[in-house]
């Protein structure tokens, strides 16, 4: 039973293993041209392990940025975070293992889990699909530190593993529904957060997104409604209890 | 030059907002999931997110010089073709990265 899902966790994550590492190997190498100790790049990895803010931090630390500032990054940052407990299948995993499980649940995590695709996995699939996401990290970003500190040359271009991944997922995630609106509101959203909050591009991106997804429910639902005139609306109850 | 200890206290900073914004979710939006109006999202959710996260990842890439875009409109020419073909997202991604680094390390040189 173990052994079955540790294989399929395997299989799960062989993608976006394939580009966690090469990603990690090139955070490891930036970590140490910025003047720190190779075993930091594996620190960060191991325990704050959100590699978009981590590739961030390398900057800010080598600078030594305020931790008020950092912290304000850190929440504008992952705040997309907030939105992956919609459909994150926490609850197919048993109490004590959802301590990691929230812990590690990256942006890998939930694409991997996105779209009912995890309905049927067991929380020992789930998790082993985490544990093995974070040890490609881990181990890319330690394997580049440490080459890093051996060999003065630089790859370039390796952090288009991280454009290729998103990339891959979105057609995937695509694949499932064919539905075009949903990934221009995406884009639009996006190009309004660039235009009016660079700043904070993506939280924004992500909090526009969202809305613009509730308005378009809000107008399907209401459009088969209008010929019977309905009495006072009551909360909508969702009895079908076909979801689990 | 960075301290031991201001580094061990930026990755506890980090960690505790990320690890928070997580996990504390869960506990306000468990009683909604049943809704259909979080069941719609969470199913149109995934695609419009990968590709924000998508052009996130790209949000350095400036148009001047135009031959700087070059190896990035390449492979990612290269990373939707090799997808859409192969439904591999192993040659996707392995293919188009290694693709963009052997394009920006001799474009540049070039």
């Amino acid at each position: 039973m173990r052994t079955r899902d540790f294989t399929a966790a395997a299989a799960d994550t062989a993608s976006v293993g394939l580009s966690l590492f090469p990603l990690g190997v090139s955070f490891g190498v930036l970590m140490v041209h910025a003047g720190l100790d190779w075993w930091w790049a594996t620190v960060f990895t191991a325990v704050i392990y959100a590699g978009s803010l981590e590739f961030l931090l390398v900057g800010l630390v080598a600078t030594v940025t305020p931790l008020g500032q950092i912290a304000a990054t850190a929440l504008l940052v992952n705040l997309r975070h907030v939105f992956y407990a919609l459909s994150f299948p926490l609850r197919q995993v048993r109490p004590a293992g959802r301590v990691y499980a929230t812990f590690a649940l990256t942006d890998e995590a939930y694409a991997l889990t996105a779209g009912g695709r995890a309905r049927d996995w067991s929380g020992a699939r789930i998790l082993w699909m985490q544990v093995l996401c974070q040890a490609y990290w881990v181990g890319g970003a330690t394997a580049g530190a440490l080459a890093g500190a051996l060999v003065p040359v630089t790859l370039h271009g390796l952090e288009f593993a991280l454009t290729a991944l998103f990339v891959v997922l979105t057609i995937d995630a695509w694949r499932d529904l064919r539905d075009l609106p949903t990934p221009l509101l995406a884009a639009g959203s996006f190009a309004a957060a660039a235009l009016l909050m660079p700043g904070s591009l993506l939280p924004v991106a992500m909090a526009l997104f969202t809305a613009s997804l509730l308005i378009r429910y809000a107008l399907r639902h209401r459009r088969p409604a209008p010929a019977v005139p309905q009495p006072a609306s009551e909360p909508v109850v969702c009895g079908s209890g076909l979801e689990r | 030059m960075p301290t031991p200890l201001y580094l061990a206290a930026a990755v506890a900073v980090s960690t505790a907002i990320t690890w928070g914004l997580r996990a504390l979710p869960f506990a306000v939006l468990g009683p909604l999931r049943r809704s259909s109006v979080t069941r719609f999202l969470a199913l149109q959710m995934p695609t419009g997110i990968m590709l924000i996260l998508a052009l996130y990842t790209l949000r350095d890439l400036r148009p001047t010089p135009w031959t700087a875009m070059v190896p990035t409109a390449v492979a990612l020419a290269a990373a939707v073709g090799l997808h859409l073909k192969t439904r591999n997202a192993v040659i996707s991604v392995l293919g188009a990265t290694a693709l963009h680094v052997l394009l920006s390390t001799f474009w540049h040189a070039g």
